[in-house]
């Protein structure tokens, strides 16, 4: 099942895991009519379901998170013997005795495969798998999937990604806004005529610009900080350079030190004096504000809760990190129709949909707020922008204008590091390439010319993930 | 079936409404109390909230009592107002009450009996720095050893309470008092005597002090950074790290100003109304101002407000008390319910409730 980020595919499926329940419509399930009221009854009929945000206790072991799933666990040993069996079938290798917080992301992806095998699935969900993996973690799970299929178990797949699609899959059904738009063979589709029928325009790629690079804006050498984050990553001797008018693309899988890379280039997290300098600026023992006066804005991951309030106004949230750049400070005294004026423009300028300034943050959808919360960092003409994720779970013309901002903004000047886990967002818009792989930061390369297989290993191969395949295959 | 709702935006209608919803209740719930009593509910109710302000016979003496018991209530819920809407819980300000009182009392007494017009305002500083001593304490070992707040602050009243017993009893005690706990009189001391402004008012510099605070806090919420990064702490502690907050300097700032707001209203007490530093001078007002600011929505005109009406139970409490023979357990039980049920249809302000009609399932 195909569909960009906010078509429909997850809600489709919940219904038929039994989380949500539809208003209308029939469901048959291998000939019978199929309504589950619940996820558990999903289950005994032979769904199983591996979400896109998995559901584990890091401190806990890989057996006592799969027997939490499970509706009548058998005793552990005999749960630990029978997860190795399946592990090893499937090509899949676990250690059931391991604490999950322990795994990489693409081991926690298998335990709750695992979880799913277990029940001997006639149906499998799989909700946007790839997302956490690497180039090599995706071939060695596509192994497992296409066994799992020639044993007879149907595979519904959802991704937004075309060249899986066209790989893995036999049938493709593709939902925009809610509704079927059509079915094909993906193998027989061009990845072009799929994103069409996907997206329902004629998408233009963004224009890079070929300026000549200036100085260098943003340097980070030796850069070693303690995440502040439980089970967070430590990031060990990171060191690069961003000249104004270059992106820098900064991929990883999940949790390799993106989130405390972002911390510790916006201020929150402080390292030595000499680790990051700004315009030639010692400032790594700096706060946010102290960065920001010197040039530097970013936009955090996590759209509410971090990057806003979500109970505070739009107003107010253009106050949180546009008061320094801005001005909309005077003495200590919030200058209010100031703020309201810089809020407007950013909602104006960006094309953020909301029904006007005052309403909460929480109250605009993922793709409009991301609007808002890039608009209001590059509208401070900064020298420096770091995002992470800049179009996580964004709708993709709502992505295609917020990569086509900063990538104006490179134009004008700005030197702009984006963290991202989409690969091809990446590929897209960043002149230099580097990888985060378990807190240490690959040497920057030109994007141009890098191949996959090239990426995949700059991003830390399969992750200890060796595989048994080669024995089955 | 009902379900509950999170509503889009919180709603102002019922931000604005569920206290006085509050007070509703809390009046049909106490009168069916009192009536379990063996009193008149609709009597108790009305000794309680109408006779203290126009009985003849009772409001020449109670009206003045009003701004007298409130001053203090407000004076130390917009301080702990503050902290709470940062997430810094402050439940100790009974104790930095006492040492307030302390503080001051000791600096008027050291002047005793020297007639100067400095006495009195360095009384003030006094009180003022003794209160924000004390709540340095949970402080400094919140920003440095990640101790609870909560619990250290308010173990520390009951330090605060033996100081306050050993300085009635010893350093501060009356020379002159024939060997009785209790220190001497201040407000028979002209130069450090907190009196009535107004005969008949009850205003004192304790009242004015209160009003400054209110004003100050309004101002501070509403126009200045400072307030702006107290309250988006409070709402979102990583958005507030993302906008340059610093954590620590917001605990010792937020303690500090409650801290010294709620030793002020020590000194005012005890050169005024209580007079004299004595075993029995804490009285719960640094208790009662928790519910007095959570009832004022921890909003400074609405804590104006609630230490009025909060005020008023105490008043009309004691009117009922010996009235009508209410035990006064059953003042402290009505005056709890006002938190109770506040907190209660608080929910009303973020969440709705809807009737879900349940279909039939398949």
């Amino acid at each position: 099942m195909l569909g960009e980020n906010g078509a429909g595919k997850s809600t489709l499926v919940k219904m038929i895991y039994g989380l949500v329940k539809p208003d209308s419509g029939q469901m048959t399930l291998r000939g019978a009519p199929y309504a589950p009221p619940k996820p558990s009854i999903a289950r005994q009929q032979g769904v199983a379901m591996v979400f896109q945000h998995f559901s584990l206790f890091e401190a806990l072991n890989v057996a006592e998170n799969v027997a939490l799933g499970m509706e009548n666990p058998p005793p552990m040993a005999e749960l630990a013997t029978r997860i190795r069996a399946v592990s090893e079938e499937y090509g899949l290798p676990l250690d059931p005795d391991r604490l999950v917080g322990d795994l990489s992301a693409g081991e926690r992806q298998r335990v709750e495969i695992i979880r799913c095998l277990l029940q001997d699935p006639k149906l499998l969900i799989m909700d946007e798998p790839t997302s956490v993996l690497t180039p090599q973690e995706v071939e060695i799970l596509f192994q497992t999937l296409r066994q799992l299929s020639r044993e007879g178990t149907a595979i519904l797949y959802i991704s937004h990604k075309l060249e899986e699609i066209r790989a893995l899959c036999d049938a493709a059904t593709i939902l925009r806004r809610g509704k079927v738009v059509g079915t094909c063979t993906p193998r027989e589709k061009s990845a072009r005529e799929l994103a069409e029928m996907m997206v329902g325009q004629t998408l233009t790629p963004p224009a890079r610009s070929e300026k000549p690079k200036g100085a260098v804006a943003l340097e980070v050498k030796g850069l070693s900080v303690k995440s502040p984050i439980p089970f967070g990553t430590t990031l060990k001797d990171v060191g690069f350079a961003v000249r104004r008018g270059e992106i820098l693309g900064i991929a990883g899988v999940a949790g390799n030190g993106q989130d405390e890379l972002l911390l510790a280039l916006s201020g929150e997290l402080r390292s030595t004096r000499g680790a990051v300098a700004i315009d030639g600026k010692p400032m790594g023992d700096q706060g946010p504000n102290e960065r920001r006066r010197a040039g530097l804005v970013a936009a955090p991951e996590e759209r509410l809760g971090h990057a806003a309030a979500p109970d505070m106004s739009l107003t107010e949230n253009a106050l949180l990190s546009g008061a320094i750049r801005k001005g909309l400070v005077k003495r200590g005294f919030i200058d209010w129709p100031a703020t309201r004026s810089f809020a407007e423009e950013v909602v104006k300028e960006f094309d953020v949909r909301t029904p006007g300034i005052h309403v909460a943050a929480r109250a605009l959808s993922g793709g409009n707020l991301q609007k808002f919360v890039i608009g209001r960092e590059i509208s401070q003409s900064p020298t420096v922008i770091v995002v992470n994720q800049p179009t996580w779970g964004v709708d993709a013309s709502a992505a295609a204008s917020i990569r086509q901002a900063i990538i104006d903004r490179a134009a004008d000047g700005a030197a702009v590091v984006v963290i991202s886990q989409d690969l091809d967002e990446l590929l897209e818009i960043a002149d230099n390439f580097a990888a985060l792989n378990g807190g240490r930061l690959t040497a920057p390369r030109p994007t141009q010319g890098l191949t996959v297989d090239e990426i995949g290993l700059m991003m830390g191969g399969s992750h200890g993930m060796e595989v048994a395949h080669h024995v089955h295959s | 079936m009902f379900i509950l709702e999170k509503r889009p935006s919180p709603s102002r209608f019922w931000t604005a409404a569920t206290p006085v919803l509050a007070v509703v209740l809390t009046m049909i719930a106490g009168g069916i109390l009192f009536a379990l009593l063996g009193k008149n509910p609709v009597e108790a109710i009305r000794t309680i909230f109408w006779d203290p302000l126009f009985n003849p016979q009772f409001a020449a003496y109670s009206r003045p009592q009003l701004l007298v018991k409130a001053a203090p209530l407000i004076l130390i819920a917009i301080g702990l107002s503050l902290g709470f809407r940062a997430g810094i819980w402050n439940i100790g300000a009974e104790g930095q009450y006492i040492m307030g009182a302390i503080f001051g009392a000791a600096v008027g007494l050291a002047f005793y009996p020297a007639d100067s017009v400095f006495v009195f305002p360095l009384m003030v500083v006094a009180g003022a720095f003794g209160g924000w001593l004390w709540a340095m304490i949970p402080a400094i070992l919140r920003t440095r050893f990640r101790t609870n707040e909560i619990l250290v602050s308010l173990l520390l009243v009951y330090v605060a309470q033996s100081i306050l017993s050993s300085m009635a009893l010893g350093a501060l005690r009356n020379p002159e008092g024939g060997g009785f706990p209790g220190s001497r009189n201040l407000s028979q001391y002209p130069a450090a005597a907190n009196l009535e402004l107004v005969p008949g008012t009850g205003l004192h510099w304790g009242v004015i002090a209160a009003f400054i605070a209110v004003i100050a806090a309004y101002i501070l919420l509403q126009r200045h950074i400072l307030g702006f990064q107290i309250r988006l702490s409070g709402e979102a502690p990583r958005a507030a790290r993302f906008a340059g907050v610093r954590p620590n300097s917001l605990v010792i700032l937020c303690m500090g100003i409650s801290g010294a707001l709620a030793g002020l209203a020590g000194l005012f007490e005890v050169s005024g109304p209580a007079g004299q530093i004595s075993i029995d001078f804490a009285s719960g007002y640094g208790f009662t101002a928790i519910i007095v600011a959570f009832l004022g929505r921890l909003n400074p005109i609405g804590i104006l407000l609630a230490g009025l009406l909060m005020a008023l139970t105490y008043i009309g409490g004691e009117l009922a008390q010996f009235m009508l023979g209410l035990p006064s357990a059953a003042i402290q039980a009505f005056q709890g319910m006002l938190l109770f049920f506040l907190l209660a249809v608080d929910m009303l302000s973020n969440y709705r409730i809807r009737l879900l009609l349940r279909r039939a399932a398949p």
